[in-house]
């Protein structure tokens, strides 16, 4: 519509990760599996290339052995405001929403891949099969998370669904939410509390102030993605 | 001159309709070999659309593997026929006359063959319409500006183009035909005839559609593997993130396509016993060509690989070496020997070039030129930006399966074409030889 304004979006989510704080530990790859209902895969399929992580823990390997220096890296999906993702999707089943996140549609994905291919992050998954759960474990599925079927991709959500109960919540107590309302499975999960999640809009936010740091960078940012994740590099 | 233009005209139609008539045991057996084959293929798409697409070997970071390169490669041969019969009829070249059915044919199946294959790769088949514009209840319109998008018009306007392209030159014949057909066939001849008198007002329609035809086919070819080449090359995915692919991939699409149709050609002229029609001399003209578009295609990858090699970044160096001296050496320099030194070799020397040397060279070329889609499409995507990510991609029996079927369907359909119209176009023979006289 002409003439009409967009009302400025309230919230910019982000997230803050410090590496000098990451211990490589992989509670975060743990609570999100159980968040978010990730399928679990064997042995043999992990082999492949087939497991379903939305956040990983890379690492990288520094100087010769007995001298090496490791550091790890969590890596998600970075919600690029420039999406590499997104314009290739030829039936919008991946967009940009207004509060910054890079929103999958599940049931209206196709299964091109065509944005796991143009993701230089390569935090896109792919349901090979439709998912399976050794009994009991198909009991505690989280119910705010669909369950993704065969043939569709899948990627982090920032973990929408506690933003949303984030927002129901403040609304019914009649206030405006506060940094630290929303808190993701793998913020809420990292033992060195390494990861910082929040509104980028308030300039007084935990996330704002680190992305604000010297040592925020952005993974991959000469690219021009615009990601939504700092990380905070570890000092010399 | 050639020989073939002195044939006495009902002479060329009966050796031209000779192998219309009945079917010898090989004829039945290779058709019925081809069918088992296309339709094991069938099956094990069945069962990959039953089980998942997992069970095909694709992977993180691998999205697109032998699917993929399958798709570049069948549309790459369907630009034999149009751009080559359609160059070829736009420069009056008369020597064309007696290949390019046999060229547009090739177009029109591989191009069904090439367009199943975004069908076969997708994850959810069943939902394919989506990516079509039709107006819905959710008001959900496709994203026009995804290269999967320009694929699916491209394609879809290419096929509906060489159909008719294909089709235009066969109303004289089949009218022909149909004079002389009994049963079913006469039905089909007939009903393709549309009622085709030879009258001169019909004849002068009939060759400015073709002219016209011409021109718009060629257009559309070159916009069709322009398109495949974006889908690559708008990812910013190292090595795909090209300017010179669509150009490149236009000429390694005319090379796989004449490579093709010399193969074919030499199929038609042995098994069907045209050796009078289908002469050195033709082979030579067409060995010729591919010799040109063997010295494109190098020139293309050499300036490819120059431009990257130096100018030194690092995420594409690891593909470029994974490439040049890596894991997939091997199938570069075999790309390289089999689409560059052989033909040069085999058709450069003027004492070496024959029919069955440009038929050797063609193999070498079809198989070089589905090595270079493939080591386009794997490599960039095997090592992604993230080293950590990095992943290594092998088939599965699903895909092989698939692939070699689509082969054995290329021959299945060509069988039964060839039976059912001459391969060899009979009226422009004719027309051929009153222009001679």
């Amino acid at each position: 519509m002409s003439g009409q304004q967009q009302p400025k979006p309230q919230h910019s989510w982000g997230m803050a990760i410090d590496l000098d704080r990451c211990t490589g530990c992989q509670a975060c790859v743990a609570a999100c599996h159980a968040e978010n209902n990730l399928s679990l895969s064997d042995a043999e399929s992990a082999a492949k290339g087939r497991a379903m992580h939305w956040i990983r823990v890379d690492r990288y390997y520094e100087g010769e052995f007995p001298d090496v220096r490791v550091k790890y890296r969590p890596v998600l999906c970075q919600q690029c405001d420039e999406a590499p993702c997104e314009p290739v999707c030829p039936v919008y089943a991946t967009y940009h929403n207004d509060e910054g996140l890079n929103v999958q549609v599940y049931n209206r994905c196709v299964g091109t891949r065509y944005c796991g291919n143009n993701c230089p992050y390569s935090v896109r998954f792919f349901n090979w099969f439709d998912p399976v759960w050794a009994a009991p474990l198909q009991l505690q599925h989280n119910p705010d998370v669909s369950i993704r079927e065969g043939g569709v991709m899948e990627k982090c959500t920032f973990c929408l669904q506690r933003i949303n109960r984030a927002k129901d919540d403040a609304r019914t107590e009649g206030r405006p939410m506060k940094d630290g309302d929303v808190q993701t499975a793998c913020v809420q999960s990292c033992p060195a509390e390494a990861m910082v999640f929040g509104d980028l809009n308030d300039p007084d936010s935990r996330v704002s102030q680190m992305a604000k740091s010297g040592r925020a960078t952005q993974l991959l940012g000469e690219l021009g993605t615009k990601p939504r994740v700092f990380y905070l590099e570890r000092a010399k | 001159m050639t020989a073939a233009t002195t044939i006495p005209y009902q002479q060329v139609r009966d050796d031209l309709w000779r192998p219309l008539a009945g079917a010898s045991k090989r004829y039945t057996l290779t058709l019925a070999l081809l069918c088992a084959v296309a339709l094991w293929g069938l099956i094990a798409w069945g069962y990959q659309i039953h089980k998942g697409i997992g069970v095909a070997g694709i992977r993180r970071p691998v999205f697109w593997g032998f699917y993929l390169v399958d798709f570049v490669f069948w549309i790459g041969i369907s630009h034999a026929g149009t751009l080559i019969s359609a160059i070829l009829r736009l420069t009056d070249a008369n020597w064309r006359k007696p290949v390019t059915r046999a060229a547009e044919a090739i177009t029109a199946f591989a191009l069904m063959i090439g367009g199943m294959f975004p069908l076969i790769h997708l994850g959810r088949v069943w939902l394919f319409y989506w990516l079509f514009p039709y107006p819905n209840s959710r008001l959900l319109w496709p994203n026009f500006r995804s290269p999967l998008m320009w694929d699916v018009t491209a394609i879809s306007t290419y096929l509906t183009g060489s159909l008719i392209f294909l089709y235009l030159p066969l109303i004289p014949d089949v009218a022909q035909l149909a004079e002389h057909a009994t049963g079913l066939r006469l039905r089909l001849y007939r009903v393709m005839a549309m009622g085709w008198s030879g009258s001169d007002r019909e004849w002068h329609a009939l060759e400015r559609a073709m002219k016209l035809m011409a021109g718009i086919i060629l257009a559309v070819a070159v916009s069709v593997h322009s398109v495949v080449a974006w889908d690559f090359a708008m990812a910013i995915t190292p090595m795909w993130h090209s300017t010179i692919f669509a150009p490149y991939f236009v000429v390694g699409a005319i090379f796989s396509g004449l490579a093709g149709l010399i193969v074919a050609l030499n199929i038609i002229r042995k098994t069907m016993h045209l050796e009078r029609y289908l002469t050195p001399h033709h082979f030579g003209n067409l060995a010729k060509l591919l010799l040109l578009m063997s010295l494109l295609w190098l020139y293309f990858t050499f300036a490819e690989h120059l431009t990257v090699w130096y100018g030194n970044e690092p995420k594409e160096m690891n593909v470029f070496n994974a490439r040049v001296r890596g894991h997939f050496s091997p199938e570069f320099w075999v790309m390289v020997f089999v689409n560059f030194v052989v033909p040069f070799v085999l058709l450069g020397i003027k004492r070496l070039r024959s029919i069955t040397t440009a038929t050797i060279a063609s193999i070498g070329v079809l198989i070089g030129m589905w090595l270079e889609r493939y080591l386009i499409i794997i490599p960039p995507l095997s090592l992604p930006r993230l080293a950590a990510a990095a992943g290594r991609y092998s088939p599965s029996w699903v895909e092989i399966s698939i692939t070699v079927a689509t082969f054995a369907s290329m021959g299945a359909m060509y069988l039964v074409f060839s039976k059912l119209f001459p391969i060899v176009s009979v009226w422009e023979f004719e027309a051929d030889e009153e222009e001679e006289e």
